[in-house]
Protein backbone atom coordinates (compact mmCIF):
# COMPACT_ATOMS: atom_id res chain seq x y z
CA UNK A 1 0.00 0.00 0.00
CA UNK A 2 2.79 2.33 1.08
CA UNK A 3 5.09 1.28 -2.06
CA UNK A 4 3.67 3.99 -4.23
CA UNK A 5 3.60 6.44 -2.52
CA UNK A 6 7.25 6.28 -1.78
CA UNK A 7 8.04 5.71 -5.18
CA UNK A 8 5.75 9.28 -6.48
CA UNK A 9 8.27 10.92 -3.09
CA UNK A 10 11.67 9.54 -4.60
CA UNK A 11 10.80 11.06 -7.73
CA UNK A 12 8.85 13.99 -7.12
CA UNK A 13 11.01 15.37 -3.96
CA UNK A 14 14.21 13.62 -4.72
CA UNK A 15 17.04 16.10 -5.79
CA UNK A 16 20.76 16.58 -5.39
CA UNK A 17 20.35 17.78 -1.71
CA UNK A 18 17.29 16.19 -0.50
CA UNK A 19 17.70 12.20 0.49
CA UNK A 20 14.97 9.87 0.21
CA UNK A 21 15.77 5.99 2.05
CA UNK A 22 13.66 4.06 3.46
CA UNK A 23 14.09 2.90 7.06
CA UNK A 24 12.12 0.11 8.86
CA UNK A 25 9.58 0.87 6.39
CA UNK A 26 8.87 4.23 6.27
CA UNK A 27 10.00 7.24 4.01
CA UNK A 28 12.46 9.32 4.99
CA UNK A 29 13.80 12.59 3.68
CA UNK A 30 17.05 14.09 4.40
CA UNK A 31 17.41 17.44 3.28
CA UNK A 32 19.21 20.75 4.39
CA UNK A 33 17.28 23.15 6.43
CA UNK A 34 16.54 25.94 3.60
CA UNK A 35 14.42 23.19 1.59
CA UNK A 36 12.55 22.25 4.59
CA UNK A 37 9.76 25.14 4.18
CA UNK A 38 9.32 23.98 0.26
CA UNK A 39 9.69 20.30 0.38
CA UNK A 40 7.17 19.90 3.31
CA UNK A 41 4.43 22.42 1.52
CA UNK A 42 4.70 20.24 -1.46
CA UNK A 43 4.26 17.00 0.79
CA UNK A 44 1.45 18.87 1.98
CA UNK A 45 -0.46 20.37 -0.82
CA UNK A 46 0.97 18.21 -3.86
CA UNK A 47 1.02 14.75 -1.67
CA UNK A 48 -1.72 14.69 0.58
CA UNK A 49 0.10 14.55 3.91
CA UNK A 50 -2.31 16.39 6.12
CA UNK A 51 -1.67 15.82 9.90
CA UNK A 52 1.35 17.27 11.55
CA UNK A 53 2.30 14.69 13.87
CA UNK A 54 5.25 15.50 15.76
CA UNK A 55 8.62 17.79 15.64
CA UNK A 56 11.57 16.90 17.99
CA UNK A 57 15.51 16.87 17.99
CA UNK A 58 18.03 14.84 18.69
CA UNK A 59 21.22 15.57 20.31
CA UNK A 60 24.46 14.62 18.71
CA UNK A 61 27.32 16.71 20.78
CA UNK A 62 29.96 15.01 19.12
CA UNK A 63 29.09 15.71 15.57
CA UNK A 64 29.38 18.76 13.49
CA UNK A 65 25.88 20.09 12.76
CA UNK A 66 25.02 19.07 16.54
CA UNK A 67 21.14 18.10 16.35
CA UNK A 68 18.57 16.45 13.83
CA UNK A 69 15.60 18.38 13.97
CA UNK A 70 12.98 15.33 12.65
CA UNK A 71 9.76 15.94 11.90
CA UNK A 72 6.76 13.10 10.84
CA UNK A 73 3.75 13.71 8.88
CA UNK A 74 0.93 11.03 8.10
CA UNK A 75 -1.86 11.45 5.19
CA UNK A 76 -4.98 10.51 6.21
CA UNK A 77 -6.03 9.88 2.29
CA UNK A 78 -3.25 7.49 1.64
CA UNK A 79 -2.62 5.96 5.00
CA UNK A 80 0.93 6.70 5.39
CA UNK A 81 3.81 8.18 7.40
CA UNK A 82 6.87 10.21 6.24
CA UNK A 83 9.77 11.45 7.99
CA UNK A 84 11.86 14.43 7.49
CA UNK A 85 15.25 15.32 8.82
CA UNK A 86 17.23 18.22 8.60
CA UNK A 87 20.59 19.05 10.21
CA UNK A 88 21.28 22.47 12.34
CA UNK A 89 24.52 24.13 13.52
CA UNK A 90 24.59 24.61 17.53
CA UNK A 91 25.77 28.24 16.44
CA UNK A 92 22.90 28.37 14.29
CA UNK A 93 19.97 26.32 15.47
CA UNK A 94 17.33 27.88 12.86
CA UNK A 95 15.02 25.84 11.13
CA UNK A 96 11.62 27.52 9.35
CA UNK A 97 8.54 27.45 11.41
CA UNK A 98 5.45 25.21 9.81
CA UNK A 99 2.89 27.64 11.95
CA UNK A 100 1.88 28.37 8.64
CA UNK A 101 1.13 25.21 7.27
CA UNK A 102 -0.15 23.01 9.87
CA UNK A 103 -2.20 24.42 13.14
CA UNK A 104 -0.59 22.20 15.42
CA UNK A 105 3.21 23.01 14.66
CA UNK A 106 2.53 25.74 17.30
CA UNK A 107 2.92 23.93 20.32
CA UNK A 108 4.72 21.45 19.08
CA UNK A 109 7.56 23.83 17.89
CA UNK A 110 7.41 25.46 21.54
CA UNK A 111 8.06 22.18 23.36
CA UNK A 112 11.25 21.63 20.81
CA UNK A 113 12.26 24.97 21.30
CA UNK A 114 12.44 24.89 24.82
CA UNK A 115 13.78 21.50 25.23
CA UNK A 116 17.04 21.99 22.60
CA UNK A 117 16.77 25.28 21.92
CA UNK A 118 16.17 25.00 18.06
CA UNK A 119 15.04 28.36 16.77
CA UNK A 120 11.53 28.77 14.35
CA UNK A 121 12.03 31.26 12.63
CA UNK A 122 8.24 33.24 12.29
CA UNK A 123 6.85 31.51 15.11
CA UNK A 124 6.43 34.08 17.29
CA UNK A 125 4.82 32.83 20.25
CA UNK A 126 8.08 30.75 22.03
CA UNK A 127 6.97 30.59 25.10
CA UNK A 128 8.15 28.48 27.75
CA UNK A 129 4.97 25.60 27.57
CA UNK A 130 6.32 22.46 29.51
CA UNK A 131 8.89 24.38 31.72
CA UNK A 132 8.11 27.85 33.11
CA UNK A 133 9.30 31.35 32.71
CA UNK A 134 12.82 31.89 33.24
CA UNK A 135 14.14 28.60 32.90
CA UNK A 136 17.50 28.89 31.82
CA UNK A 137 19.22 25.66 29.38
CA UNK A 138 17.55 23.42 27.35
CA UNK A 139 16.99 20.38 29.70
CA UNK A 140 16.89 17.80 26.84
CA UNK A 141 20.09 18.72 25.45
CA UNK A 142 23.06 16.11 26.53
CA UNK A 143 25.14 18.50 28.38
CA UNK A 144 22.65 19.71 30.59
CA UNK A 145 22.94 17.47 34.03
CA UNK A 146 20.12 15.40 35.15
CA UNK A 147 20.30 16.65 38.30
CA UNK A 148 20.87 20.12 38.08
CA UNK A 149 17.25 22.27 39.87
CA UNK A 150 15.89 25.29 39.34
CA UNK A 151 13.77 25.88 42.36
CA UNK A 152 11.00 28.92 41.88
CA UNK A 153 10.62 29.31 45.53
CA UNK A 154 13.69 29.95 47.89
CA UNK A 155 14.94 26.69 49.13
CA UNK A 156 14.31 25.88 53.02
CA UNK A 157 17.52 25.50 54.31
CA UNK A 158 17.59 22.08 57.01
CA UNK A 159 17.89 23.51 60.58
CA UNK A 160 21.77 22.92 62.09
CA UNK A 161 21.69 19.92 64.18
CA UNK A 162 22.18 21.59 67.95
CA UNK B 1 10.55 34.31 52.05
CA UNK B 2 10.36 37.13 49.37
CA UNK B 3 7.66 38.91 49.26
CA UNK B 4 6.68 37.76 45.63
CA UNK B 5 7.26 34.87 43.65
CA UNK B 6 7.46 35.21 39.60
CA UNK B 7 4.77 33.94 37.89
CA UNK B 8 5.39 30.59 36.20
CA UNK B 9 3.65 31.34 32.78
CA UNK B 10 3.56 34.42 30.75
CA UNK B 11 -0.48 34.85 29.45
CA UNK B 12 -0.48 35.35 26.05
CA UNK B 13 -3.04 38.53 27.36
CA UNK B 14 -2.96 40.95 29.99
CA UNK B 15 -5.38 43.23 28.80
CA UNK B 16 -8.77 42.63 27.51
CA UNK B 17 -9.98 43.32 24.04
CA UNK B 18 -12.74 45.49 25.54
CA UNK B 19 -12.62 47.39 28.74
CA UNK B 20 -16.09 45.32 29.32
CA UNK B 21 -14.24 42.21 29.64
CA UNK B 22 -12.67 40.38 32.41
CA UNK B 23 -9.94 38.23 32.31
CA UNK B 24 -10.19 34.79 34.49
CA UNK B 25 -7.63 32.50 35.26
CA UNK B 26 -8.94 28.52 36.04
CA UNK B 27 -6.33 26.26 37.30
CA UNK B 28 -3.67 24.64 37.37
CA UNK B 29 -5.24 23.09 40.67
CA UNK B 30 -8.93 23.69 40.23
CA UNK B 31 -11.39 20.67 41.90
CA UNK B 32 -13.34 20.12 38.32
CA UNK B 33 -10.54 20.06 35.77
CA UNK B 34 -9.41 16.27 36.55
CA UNK B 35 -5.80 17.40 35.86
CA UNK B 36 -3.40 19.87 36.68
CA UNK B 37 -3.96 22.84 33.46
CA UNK B 38 -4.11 26.19 33.86
CA UNK B 39 -6.69 28.17 31.26
CA UNK B 40 -6.32 32.41 30.96
CA UNK B 41 -10.02 33.28 29.56
CA UNK B 42 -11.02 36.31 28.73
CA UNK B 43 -15.21 36.60 29.40
CA UNK B 44 -18.21 38.90 28.14
CA UNK B 45 -20.10 38.27 30.81
CA UNK B 46 -20.93 34.20 30.56
CA UNK B 47 -19.42 34.25 27.04
CA UNK B 48 -15.93 33.10 26.41
CA UNK B 49 -13.89 35.57 24.02
CA UNK B 50 -10.44 33.51 24.03
CA UNK B 51 -7.98 31.25 25.94
CA UNK B 52 -4.60 30.74 26.26
CA UNK B 53 -4.49 27.19 27.69
CA UNK B 54 -0.98 26.26 29.42
CA UNK B 55 0.18 22.82 30.34
CA UNK B 56 3.38 21.56 32.07
CA UNK B 57 2.30 21.17 35.77
CA UNK B 58 3.07 17.85 35.83
CA UNK B 59 6.30 17.75 33.56
CA UNK B 60 8.57 15.55 35.32
CA UNK B 61 11.37 14.98 32.40
CA UNK B 62 9.96 11.83 31.36
CA UNK B 63 12.40 11.74 28.16
CA UNK B 64 15.51 13.05 30.32
CA UNK B 65 14.81 9.97 32.59
CA UNK B 66 14.89 7.91 29.68
CA UNK B 67 18.50 8.58 28.47
CA UNK B 68 20.15 7.10 31.66
CA UNK B 69 18.24 3.93 31.61
CA UNK B 70 18.21 0.77 29.95
CA UNK B 71 15.60 -0.19 27.32
CA UNK B 72 13.94 -2.73 29.92
CA UNK B 73 13.98 -0.79 32.86
CA UNK B 74 12.13 2.65 31.75
CA UNK B 75 9.40 0.42 30.82
CA UNK B 76 7.63 1.35 34.12
CA UNK B 77 8.00 4.94 33.33
CA UNK B 78 6.53 4.48 30.25
CA UNK B 79 3.17 3.71 32.50
CA UNK B 80 2.97 6.76 33.96
CA UNK B 81 2.10 8.58 30.97
CA UNK B 82 -1.38 7.63 30.13
CA UNK B 83 -2.30 6.20 33.32
CA UNK B 84 -5.96 5.39 32.31
CA UNK B 85 -4.87 2.98 29.80
CA UNK B 86 -0.96 2.29 30.79
CA UNK B 87 -0.51 -1.34 28.72
CA UNK B 88 -1.35 0.26 25.37
CA UNK B 89 1.71 2.53 26.20
CA UNK B 90 3.77 -0.93 27.83
CA UNK B 91 3.14 -2.41 23.92
CA UNK B 92 3.17 1.02 21.58
CA UNK B 93 7.13 1.69 23.33
CA UNK B 94 8.06 -2.55 23.15
CA UNK B 95 7.09 -2.52 19.81
CA UNK B 96 9.43 0.63 18.61
CA UNK B 97 12.16 -1.28 20.29
CA UNK B 98 11.11 -4.77 18.50
CA UNK B 99 11.40 -2.74 15.33
CA UNK B 100 14.68 -1.58 15.77
CA UNK B 101 16.09 -4.66 16.94
CA UNK B 102 14.08 -6.72 14.30
CA UNK B 103 12.20 -8.82 16.18
CA UNK B 104 8.83 -10.37 15.71
CA UNK B 105 6.81 -11.01 18.53
CA UNK B 106 5.17 -15.06 19.55
CA UNK B 107 1.85 -15.55 17.96
CA UNK B 108 0.19 -15.35 21.54
CA UNK B 109 1.63 -12.50 22.54
CA UNK B 110 0.55 -10.98 19.22
CA UNK B 111 -3.12 -11.66 20.25
CA UNK B 112 -2.95 -11.27 24.10
CA UNK B 113 -1.49 -7.62 23.47
CA UNK B 114 -4.33 -6.92 20.95
CA UNK B 115 -6.97 -8.24 23.92
CA UNK B 116 -5.28 -6.33 26.85
CA UNK B 117 -5.09 -3.04 24.06
CA UNK B 118 -8.71 -2.93 23.74
CA UNK B 119 -9.35 -4.02 27.40
CA UNK B 120 -7.51 -0.61 28.05
CA UNK B 121 -9.40 1.22 25.76
CA UNK B 122 -12.43 0.57 27.35
CA UNK B 123 -11.09 1.20 30.98
CA UNK B 124 -9.86 4.39 29.52
CA UNK B 125 -12.68 5.54 27.99
CA UNK B 126 -15.04 4.31 30.55
CA UNK B 127 -12.53 6.70 32.99
CA UNK B 128 -13.12 9.56 30.21
CA UNK B 129 -17.13 8.98 30.31
CA UNK B 130 -17.30 8.96 33.60
CA UNK B 131 -16.09 12.19 34.72
CA UNK B 132 -17.34 13.98 32.37
CA UNK B 133 -20.43 12.95 33.30
CA UNK B 134 -19.71 13.64 36.57
CA UNK B 135 -19.00 16.95 35.77
CA UNK B 136 -22.38 17.41 34.60
CA UNK B 137 -23.84 16.37 37.24
CA UNK B 138 -24.54 12.51 36.50
CA UNK B 139 -23.19 10.82 39.75
CA UNK B 140 -25.56 7.77 39.16
CA UNK B 141 -24.04 7.53 35.70
CA UNK B 142 -20.64 7.96 37.09
CA UNK B 143 -20.61 5.46 39.75
CA UNK B 144 -22.48 2.78 37.21
CA UNK B 145 -19.10 3.50 34.90
CA UNK B 146 -16.56 3.33 37.82
CA UNK B 147 -18.10 0.30 38.91
CA UNK B 148 -17.66 -1.80 35.77
CA UNK B 149 -14.12 0.11 35.50
CA UNK B 150 -12.81 -1.21 38.93
CA UNK B 151 -13.84 -4.61 37.85
CA UNK B 152 -11.53 -4.51 34.54
CA UNK B 153 -8.78 -2.78 36.86
CA UNK B 154 -9.06 -5.71 39.42
CA UNK B 155 -8.83 -8.49 36.75
CA UNK B 156 -6.21 -6.95 35.46
CA UNK B 157 -4.75 -6.54 38.65
CA UNK B 158 -5.09 -10.62 38.96
CA UNK B 159 -2.96 -10.90 35.87
CA UNK B 160 -0.29 -7.89 36.55
CA UNK B 161 -0.14 -7.41 40.14
CA UNK B 162 -1.07 -4.13 40.07
CA UNK B 163 -4.39 -1.69 39.35
CA UNK B 164 -3.37 0.84 37.68
CA UNK B 165 0.63 1.16 36.20
CA UNK B 166 0.92 -2.41 35.18
CA UNK B 167 4.33 -2.57 33.75
CA UNK B 168 3.63 -6.00 31.63
CA UNK B 169 5.09 -5.75 28.59
CA UNK B 170 8.22 -6.74 27.50
CA UNK B 171 10.62 -6.31 25.02
CA UNK B 172 10.21 -9.20 22.59
CA UNK B 173 7.16 -10.34 24.48
CA UNK B 174 5.03 -10.11 28.14
CA UNK B 175 5.64 -10.36 31.89
CA UNK B 176 4.03 -13.61 32.04
CA UNK B 177 0.97 -15.82 30.58
CA UNK B 178 -2.74 -15.59 31.82
CA UNK B 179 -3.39 -17.15 35.02
CA UNK B 180 -6.00 -19.78 35.68
CA UNK B 181 -9.04 -18.87 35.28
CA UNK B 182 -8.74 -15.15 33.99
CA UNK B 183 -10.81 -15.73 30.54
CA UNK B 184 -13.57 -17.16 32.97
CA UNK B 185 -13.72 -14.08 34.64
CA UNK B 186 -13.90 -12.02 31.37
CA UNK B 187 -17.04 -14.14 30.33
CA UNK B 188 -18.49 -12.69 33.85
CA UNK B 189 -17.31 -8.85 32.66
CA UNK B 190 -18.45 -9.12 29.23
CA UNK B 191 -22.12 -9.16 31.11
CA UNK B 192 -21.56 -6.96 34.00
CA UNK B 193 -19.99 -4.57 31.02
CA UNK B 194 -23.32 -4.84 29.50
CA UNK B 195 -25.44 -4.53 31.90
CA UNK B 196 -23.75 -1.72 33.96
CA UNK B 197 -22.95 0.44 30.73
CA UNK B 198 -26.87 -0.47 29.47
CA UNK B 199 -28.41 1.65 32.29
CA UNK B 200 -25.88 4.67 31.61
CA UNK B 201 -26.95 4.19 27.97
CA UNK B 202 -30.48 4.74 29.05
CA UNK B 203 -29.98 7.11 31.56
CA UNK B 204 -27.84 9.78 29.39
CA UNK B 205 -28.27 8.78 25.61
CA UNK B 206 -31.98 10.65 25.35
CA UNK B 207 -31.91 12.62 28.33
CA UNK B 208 -33.03 16.37 27.72
CA UNK B 209 -30.46 17.64 29.93
CA UNK B 210 -27.56 16.38 29.23
CA UNK B 211 -28.53 16.41 25.34
CA UNK B 212 -28.85 20.56 26.15
CA UNK B 213 -25.70 20.59 27.85
CA UNK B 214 -23.47 18.90 25.22
CA UNK B 215 -25.35 19.15 21.34
CA UNK B 216 -23.53 22.28 19.68
CA UNK B 217 -21.18 22.64 22.56
CA UNK B 218 -17.73 22.74 21.94
CA UNK B 219 -18.00 22.06 18.30
CA UNK B 220 -14.85 21.03 16.11
CA UNK B 221 -14.88 20.30 12.36
CA UNK B 222 -13.07 17.97 10.23
CA UNK B 223 -10.66 20.42 8.65
CA UNK B 224 -9.51 22.00 12.13
CA UNK B 225 -9.33 18.85 13.55
CA UNK B 226 -6.70 17.72 11.09
CA UNK B 227 -4.99 20.80 10.92
CA UNK B 228 -4.66 20.61 14.67
CA UNK B 229 -3.00 17.54 15.01
CA UNK B 230 -6.24 15.67 16.61
CA UNK B 231 -6.43 12.33 16.36
CA UNK B 232 -8.48 9.05 17.77
CA UNK B 233 -12.46 10.05 18.82
CA UNK B 234 -12.38 13.96 18.54
CA UNK B 235 -11.09 13.45 15.31
CA UNK B 236 -13.71 10.32 14.27
CA UNK B 237 -16.67 12.41 16.02
CA UNK B 238 -16.37 15.10 13.56
CA UNK B 239 -17.19 12.17 11.16
CA UNK B 240 -14.57 10.85 9.29
CA UNK B 241 -13.19 6.89 10.19
CA UNK B 242 -9.60 7.62 10.35
CA UNK B 243 -8.17 4.56 13.09
CA UNK B 244 -5.37 3.43 12.71
CA UNK B 245 -6.54 -0.32 13.86
CA UNK B 246 -7.92 0.09 10.37
CA UNK B 247 -5.65 1.93 8.19
CA UNK B 248 -2.76 0.65 9.20
CA UNK B 249 -3.43 -2.32 10.94
CA UNK B 250 -0.99 -3.80 13.40
CA UNK B 251 -0.88 -6.29 15.74
CA UNK B 252 -3.78 -8.85 15.11
CA UNK B 253 -6.41 -5.73 14.20
CA UNK B 254 -6.19 -6.66 10.45
CA UNK B 255 -7.69 -10.13 11.33
CA UNK B 256 -10.66 -8.48 13.28
CA UNK B 257 -14.04 -7.92 12.75
CA UNK B 258 -15.15 -4.64 13.68
CA UNK B 259 -16.29 -1.24 13.04
CA UNK B 260 -15.25 2.75 13.68
CA UNK B 261 -18.07 4.63 14.91
CA UNK B 262 -18.03 7.99 13.86
CA UNK B 263 -19.95 11.26 15.30
CA UNK B 264 -21.86 13.77 12.96
CA UNK B 265 -20.33 16.94 13.61
CA UNK B 266 -17.97 16.96 16.10
CA UNK B 267 -19.76 18.29 19.58
CA UNK B 268 -19.51 17.21 23.20
CA UNK B 269 -22.17 14.62 22.77
CA UNK B 270 -20.31 12.91 19.60
CA UNK B 271 -17.50 12.60 21.68
CA UNK B 272 -19.36 10.94 24.24
CA UNK B 273 -21.00 8.62 21.55
CA UNK B 274 -18.37 7.81 20.07
CA UNK B 275 -16.60 6.42 23.10
CA UNK B 276 -19.45 4.60 24.11
CA UNK B 277 -19.83 3.05 20.30
CA UNK B 278 -15.84 2.33 20.58
CA UNK B 279 -16.31 0.57 24.00
CA UNK B 280 -18.96 -2.08 22.72
CA UNK B 281 -16.77 -2.30 19.59
CA UNK B 282 -13.78 -3.18 21.72
CA UNK B 283 -15.92 -5.54 23.61
CA UNK B 284 -16.71 -7.32 20.66
CA UNK B 285 -13.34 -7.78 19.08
CA UNK B 286 -12.30 -8.62 22.75
CA UNK B 287 -14.59 -11.83 22.52
CA UNK B 288 -13.17 -12.55 18.78
CA UNK B 289 -9.72 -12.52 20.27
CA UNK B 290 -10.84 -15.09 23.20
CA UNK B 291 -11.59 -17.64 20.43
CA UNK B 292 -8.74 -16.79 18.30
CA UNK B 293 -5.63 -16.82 20.93
CA UNK B 294 -3.64 -19.44 20.19
CA UNK B 295 -1.60 -21.84 22.60
CA UNK B 296 2.30 -21.46 22.75
CA UNK B 297 4.95 -18.90 24.46
CA UNK B 298 4.21 -15.23 25.17
CA UNK B 299 7.72 -14.57 24.91
CA UNK B 300 10.42 -14.82 21.79
CA UNK B 301 13.33 -16.84 22.64
CA UNK B 302 15.88 -14.41 21.91
CA UNK B 303 19.14 -13.98 24.36
CA UNK B 304 19.16 -10.13 23.04
CA UNK B 305 16.10 -9.29 25.17
CA UNK B 306 15.20 -12.09 27.03
CA UNK B 307 16.21 -13.64 30.43
CA UNK B 308 16.86 -17.11 30.15
CA UNK B 309 15.30 -19.32 32.44
CA UNK B 310 15.87 -19.18 35.85
CA UNK B 311 17.33 -23.12 36.67
CA UNK B 312 20.18 -22.38 33.62
CA UNK B 313 20.97 -19.63 35.28
CA UNK B 314 21.82 -21.33 38.16
CA UNK B 315 23.67 -24.40 36.32
CA UNK B 316 25.65 -23.22 33.52
CA UNK B 317 27.80 -19.89 33.33
CA UNK B 318 26.91 -18.88 29.20
CA UNK B 319 23.18 -18.22 31.18
CA UNK B 320 24.23 -16.79 34.43
CA UNK B 321 26.22 -14.10 31.79
CA UNK B 322 23.48 -13.71 29.63
CA UNK B 323 21.08 -12.84 32.63
CA UNK B 324 23.93 -10.69 33.87
CA UNK B 325 24.74 -8.74 30.95
CA UNK B 326 21.18 -8.37 30.03
CA UNK B 327 20.30 -6.83 33.99
CA UNK B 328 23.37 -4.45 34.10
CA UNK B 329 24.10 -3.41 30.15
CA UNK B 330 19.94 -3.56 28.76
CA UNK B 331 18.82 -5.39 25.53
CA UNK B 332 21.90 -4.16 23.00
CA UNK B 333 19.33 -2.60 20.78
CA UNK B 334 21.76 -2.01 17.08
CA UNK B 335 21.83 1.96 16.02
CA UNK B 336 19.18 3.75 14.00
CA UNK B 337 15.81 5.47 14.74
CA UNK B 338 12.19 4.44 14.05
CA UNK B 339 8.69 5.36 14.79
CA UNK B 340 5.82 3.37 15.89
CA UNK B 341 2.15 4.74 16.77
CA UNK B 342 -0.63 3.00 18.08
CA UNK B 343 -4.18 4.10 18.40
CA UNK B 344 -4.50 4.71 22.01
CA UNK B 345 -7.63 5.65 23.77
CA UNK B 346 -6.89 9.10 22.86
CA UNK B 347 -5.29 9.18 19.77
CA UNK B 348 -2.12 8.33 17.40
CA UNK B 349 -0.02 7.29 20.44
CA UNK B 350 4.14 7.39 18.69
CA UNK B 351 7.29 6.68 20.34
CA UNK B 352 10.18 7.80 18.49
CA UNK B 353 13.69 5.98 19.35
CA UNK B 354 16.76 6.73 18.85
CA UNK B 355 19.69 4.04 19.36
CA UNK B 356 23.40 4.56 19.16
CA UNK B 357 23.63 0.87 19.11
CA UNK B 358 24.01 0.29 23.35
CA UNK B 359 21.37 -0.84 25.95
CA UNK B 360 20.38 3.09 26.93
CA UNK B 361 18.20 4.62 24.35
CA UNK B 362 19.99 8.14 22.69
CA UNK B 363 16.72 9.37 22.90
CA UNK B 364 13.26 8.19 23.34
CA UNK B 365 10.07 10.72 22.50
CA UNK B 366 6.86 10.49 22.98
CA UNK B 367 4.06 12.05 20.63
CA UNK B 368 1.23 12.23 23.09
CA UNK B 369 -1.99 12.72 21.69
CA UNK B 370 -3.37 14.73 24.62
CA UNK B 371 -0.33 17.26 24.18
CA UNK B 372 -1.28 18.00 20.64
CA UNK B 373 -5.40 18.13 21.72
CA UNK B 374 -4.51 20.83 24.36
CA UNK B 375 -2.96 22.77 21.52
CA UNK B 376 -5.87 22.94 19.37
CA UNK B 377 -8.32 22.96 22.80
CA UNK B 378 -8.58 27.16 22.09
CA UNK B 379 -11.11 26.36 19.40
CA UNK B 380 -13.56 24.20 21.24
CA UNK B 381 -13.55 26.53 23.95
CA UNK B 382 -13.57 30.34 22.24
CA UNK B 383 -17.01 31.11 21.92
CA UNK B 384 -18.72 28.90 24.08
CA UNK B 385 -20.24 29.37 27.65
CA UNK B 386 -17.91 29.79 30.58
CA UNK B 387 -19.83 27.18 32.25
CA UNK B 388 -18.81 25.14 28.88
CA UNK B 389 -15.37 25.02 29.64
CA UNK B 390 -15.29 22.01 32.11
CA UNK B 391 -17.28 19.42 30.25
CA UNK B 392 -15.69 20.10 27.04
CA UNK B 393 -12.08 20.25 28.52
CA UNK B 394 -13.66 17.22 29.99
CA UNK B 395 -14.34 15.57 26.23
CA UNK B 396 -10.97 16.09 24.93
CA UNK B 397 -9.74 13.55 28.08
CA UNK B 398 -6.65 15.25 29.01
CA UNK B 399 -4.53 13.53 30.70
CA UNK B 400 -1.75 15.13 32.41
CA UNK B 401 0.98 12.49 32.71
CA UNK B 402 0.89 12.31 28.98
CA UNK B 403 0.66 15.63 28.18
CA UNK B 404 3.24 17.17 30.41
CA UNK B 405 5.56 14.09 30.45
Amino acid sequence: MSAPIQATIREQLGGEDVDVSVSHGMTVLDLPPARLLATVRRLKEELGFDLFLDVTAVDWPQREPRFDVVYHFYSTAQRVRVRVRTRVTEAEPAVDTLTGLYGSARYMERECHEMYGIDFRGNFDLRPILLYEGFVGHPLRKDYPKRREQWLIPERKPEPAS
Amino acid sequence: MSASLPNPIRPAFNEPLDPAHVIVNIGPSHPATHGTIQIVAEIDAEKVVRTDVHCGYLHRGFEKECESHTWHTLIPYVDRLNYCSALINNFAYCEAVETLMGIEITPRCRYLRTLLSEYSRVADHLTCVAASLMELGAMTAFLYLVTIRDYIYEHLADLTGARVTYSYGRIGGLANDLPEGWLKRLEEIFGEYEEFVGRVHGLIDRNRIFIDRTRDVGVISTADAINWGYTGPILRSTGVPRDLRKDTPYLAYGELDFEVPVGIKGDNYDRYFVRMREMDESMHMIRQLVDMLPPGPVTVDDRRCTLPPKRLVYDEIESLINHFKLIMDGPQVPAGDAYVAHESANGELGFYVVSDGTGRPWKVHVRAPSFVHMGGAHLMLDGGQLADIIPTFGSINMIGGECDR
